[in-house]
């Protein structure tokens, strides 16, 4: 956040106010206050401030560099299915040197297939899903994260895709990637992200009979407060926070 | 060792006590129970550099039922501690436990949904060992300790007779909340 | 009840029940009928040889695994939730303690995430860059080292392991001279490093250098060539290279089934590209194979922790801005290890600015533009990726390690199934899963 970094805020003139992205970018939640104070006892002068948090939102062309030819060729392999990009891609994004393909669930299959077999793309190896849970981005709660990396070319892309909290389901990737297997698992585990499709999909980090679903945001940490000397401390969820 | 050359009259009076706990703390058999990063630290004593070879415990039982140590190496999870405790009642009596390293003893940094907020939240533990983790030569400490507990515990009406003065004392003991002092 | 199970007739005692009748003389019959003996053993979470909390059910007919899979979870310790309350920078304290064998992987991949995310990656100082290679590469030593002796001891060969903890012993000693600490060190922090190399570990590791090249063909004399070692070890634990690329095996096993796969060539952080070493392989697919590979990286990576030695320069060991760079100079105080006492009196006393920064970087910690970055190093045991997620704020919105034991753990059943109960151990050994990382 020095003069130099070439930091996408940095024109913003939010020096200020860090990780503001004007009305650029992707809503994924509107903070209100700062400093964590959430009583009202904040005597900072910043409790009335609302912001947005932004994701970094869909790029144009060009890309730069090898997404261009990556964006190419997908799109051709799909439309020779018989797809139109338009719908099974929902945006395009590229972020600090990485490109994001936000795909449509209903063609996540398709499009991995493609991903993996098209010669001019054959990302071979997929390095499993990440859930992340924003609560804040209505309607498309549940995102499930691919990386894939392709060892013929020297490339690594991220697929996303999401899903709302009320229907969360997404599906499996397990028939085209077998590694996926265990990460749709503990994405199931931890996010309660059903996989459609995946052979076996039960808890494989908690215990079965474990309620919820731990590292979603609405989950609290569940730790206890810790007794020293004469002084208690609460358990890191419940302190004061700076976000 | 020589003891016998050295004794008066070539015999030596003791209680029963202090026999059977010199007995028991001289050939005390730990139960591989290696749970995390402690766990490594826990091997490495047994070898070369740290060898525990020399306290007559060098061998760690695979089995718990020849085991009557239970060092606790690591981390417990929520879904390990049904694990912990079937150990820990299979192994025989007298047995012991030491929780090796603040995760065992008290949840320690991991104060969270996955982690039993210490180890003696489902077995009775003799020695608690901080460090995260502890070095070789903090465990050979706690073992010494634990040897020397050994040593000194009580058998039949005394034990009972211990066992309730603890009780009472830990009764009466204040609780750590009202103690007054540094944060220590 | 049409049959009656069970004759009675009274007695002085009561009633006597004489049991024969029932279906069981039909149920011993059949199941004395089906030849084979199929049986479900469950090995573990608790057991000496499986590396740790892995819980391995087994369905053996005679010898033979016919059906295996693997229980996990028994570790599972929530850091990644964990890292959602704490600051960027004390993320690396929960992060080292995922794989611990490999802490120093775990903490750079993720300090490089966090890099990436501010986009401070090009302002790292060299040095900084050099000794978190430095580090790596004596770790990759010493996690290999923990592999082969672990694994020597499941097989029963109980000299390898005292070998090989013999020589990750002088590794230790190097960490503690470095960071203090013998496992879990935090040393590795976004933008640098917590603190400079300290007076005489360059010398410290010339040395270990040294004894390492004598040490190293021990391993060879003592088993590369032990008939007994190659018997247990060879064609067993197959996986070829379509097994590993369908199930995601990297590192060792990857490079076991022929493919020169290595993220320090074909994805360099951390200037990989300018270290001159090379990629061992083996055609063998099996566990024999992976062994010698394993050997042959330690032996290069003796060979870059000496081109480290010699490129390093003096020079900061973090980045100039002082927004980010963690403003402790630490220094053995009458306490223990602390910050300076210089530090405290020019920051308490003529630097207002150095003030505020210590104060909100400790108190509050530096904010993360919003965005998500993924990035992978090449840990002992193969591909270790991070995915980090900010929302803005001063702690991760989401942190996830695709950790390569997991992965490569999957492996397991591929490799077992058909084979013989004792090349399970065999197998799992070879995949060295580190259940810190399986479970997080």
């Amino acid at each position: 956040m020095s003069d130099e970094t070439p930091n996408p805020d940095k024109d913003l003139s939010a020096q200020n106010l860090p990780g503001q992205r004007g009305d650029h970018g992707e809503e994924v939640r509107v903070q209100r206050g700062m400093f964590g104070a959430q009583s009202g006892a904040d005597t900072s002068g910043y409790g009335g401030l609302v912001r947005s948090v932004r994701l970094p939102g869909p790029a144009s062309r060009p890309y730069g560099g090898w997404f261009d030819e990556v964006a190419d060729e997908l799109e051709g392999a799909l439309e020779e299915q018989g797809l139109v990009p338009g719908n099974a891609i929902e945006r395009t994004v590229v972020d600090r040197g990485e490109l994001t393909f936000h795909i449509e669930r209903e063609h996540l299959v398709r499009v991995a297939r493609t991903l993996r077999d098209d010669p001019a793309l054959r990302f071979e190896l997929c390095t499993g899903v990440s859930g992340v849970h924003y609560p804040g981005d209505k309607g498309r709660e549940l995102h499930a994260v691919y990386h894939l990396r392709s060892l013929t070319h020297g490339r690594l892309i991220r697929l996303e895709v999401s899903a709302p909290d009320a229907d969360p389901h997404v599906p499996s990737l397990v028939a085209v990637y077998p590694t996926n297997d265990w990460h749709e698992r503990e994405a199931y585990d931890f996010f309660g992200i059903v996989f459609d499709g995946h052979p076996a999909l039960t808890r494989i980090m908690m215990p079965d009979d474990w309620q919820g679903h731990p590292q979603r945001k609405d989950y609290p940490l569940g730790g206890i407060a810790v007794e020293y000397k004469g002084a208690q401390i609460p358990a890191p969820d419940q302190r004061r926070s700076y976000s | 060792m020589g003891l016998e050359e050295k004794l008066p009259s070539g015999f030596l009076l003791t209680t029963v006590e202090q026999a059977a706990g010199w007995v028991r703390k001289s050939s005390v058999f730990p139960a591989t129970f290696g749970l995390a990063c402690c766990a490594i630290e826990m091997m490495t004593t047994g070898a070369g550099r740290y060898d525990l070879a020399r306290f007559g415990m060098e061998v760690f039982r695979g089995s718990p039922r020849q085991a009557d140590l239970m060092i606790v190496a690591g981390r417990v999870s929520q879904k390990m501690a049904p694990v912990l405790r079937q150990v820990y009642d299979q192994m025989p009596n007298p047995k012991w436990v030491i929780s090796m390293g603040v995760c065992a003893s008290s949840g320690g940094m991991f104060n969270n949904y996955a982690i039993v907020q210490g180890v003696d939240h489902i077995v009775p533990v003799d020695i608690y060992l901080p460090g995260c983790p502890p070095r070789p030569e903090m465990l050979m400490d706690a073992i010494l300790k634990l040897h020397q507990k050994i040593q000194t515990s009580k058998l039949g009406v005394n034990a009972a007779e211990a066992a309730r003065e603890a009780e009472e004392a830990a009764l009466k003991a204040l609780p750590t909340i009202e103690m007054k002092g540094l944060l220590r | 009840m049409t049959t009656p199970s069970a004759s009675a007739r009274e007695t002085t005692e009561g009633t006597v029940y004489t049991v024969t009748g029932g279906d069981w003389d039909e149920v011993v019959r059949s199941a004395a009928k089906a030849d084979d003996e199929r049986i479900v053993v469950n090995m573990g979470p608790q057991h000496p040889s499986t590396h740790g909390v892995l819980r391995l059910i087994l369905e053996i007919d005679g010898e033979t695994v016919t059906e295996a899979r693997c229980g996990i979870g028994y570790l599972h310790t929530g850091i990644e939730k964990n890292l959602e309350y704490r600051t960027w920078t004390q993320g690396t304290t929960f992060v080292t303690r995922m794989d611990y064998l490999t802490s120093f992987y775990n903490e750079t991949a993720y300090c490089l995430g966090v890099e990436k995310l501010l986009g401070i990656t090009d302002q790292v100082p060299d040095r900084a860059s050099v000794i978190r290679v430095l580090l790596m590469e004596l770790n990759r030593l010493s996690s290999h080292l923990v592999c082969i002796a672990t694994g020597g001891m499941e097989l029963g060969a109980t000299t390898i392991m005292i070998y090989g903890f013999r020589d990750r012993e002088m590794i230790l000693d190097l960490y503690e001279l470095i960071t203090g600490l013998r496992m879990n060190h935090a040393f590795i922090r976004p933008g640098g490093l917590a603190q400079d190399l300290p007076p005489g570990a360059v010398d410290a590791v010339r040395e270990f250098v040294r004894t390492m090249r004598k040490n190293l063909p021990e391993y060879d004399k003592l088993a590369t060539g032990n008939p007994i070692f190659k018997a247990r070890m060879q064609d067993v634990g197959h996986l070829d290279l379509t097994g590993c690329m369908a199930l995601g095996a990297t590192g060792p096993i990857l490079r076991s089934a022929g493919l020169p796969h290595d993220l320090r060539k074909t994805d360099p952080y951390c200037g990989y590209e300018t270290y001159d070493f090379e990629v061992p392989t083996a055609d063998s697919c099996d566990a024999y194979g992976r062994f010698l590979v394993r050997l042959e990286e330690m032996r290069q990576s003796l060979r870059i922790v000496e081109q480290c030695l010699d490129r390093l320069e003096p020079g900061p060991v973090m980045v100039g801005d002082k927004k980010i760079a963690w403003p402790a100079q630490l220094a053995l105080g009458p306490d223990g290890l602390g910050n300076s006492l210089d530090h405290i009196k020019k920051i308490m006393g003529t630097s207002m600015e150095a003030l505020i920064h210590h104060f909100k970087l400790v108190t509050e910690g530096f904010r993360v533009p919003p965005g998500q970055a993924y990035v992978a190093v090449e840990s002992p045991k193969g591909e270790l990726g991070v995915h980090v997620v900010s929302d803005g704020g001063t702690r991760p919105f989401r942190v996830h390690y695709r950790d390569p034991s997991f992965t490569n753990l999957q492996a397991m059943a591929a490799m077992c199934e058909g084979g013989q109960v004792a090349d399970v151990i065999v197998a799992v050994a070879s995949i060295d899963p580190v259940m810190g990382g399986v479970d997080r």
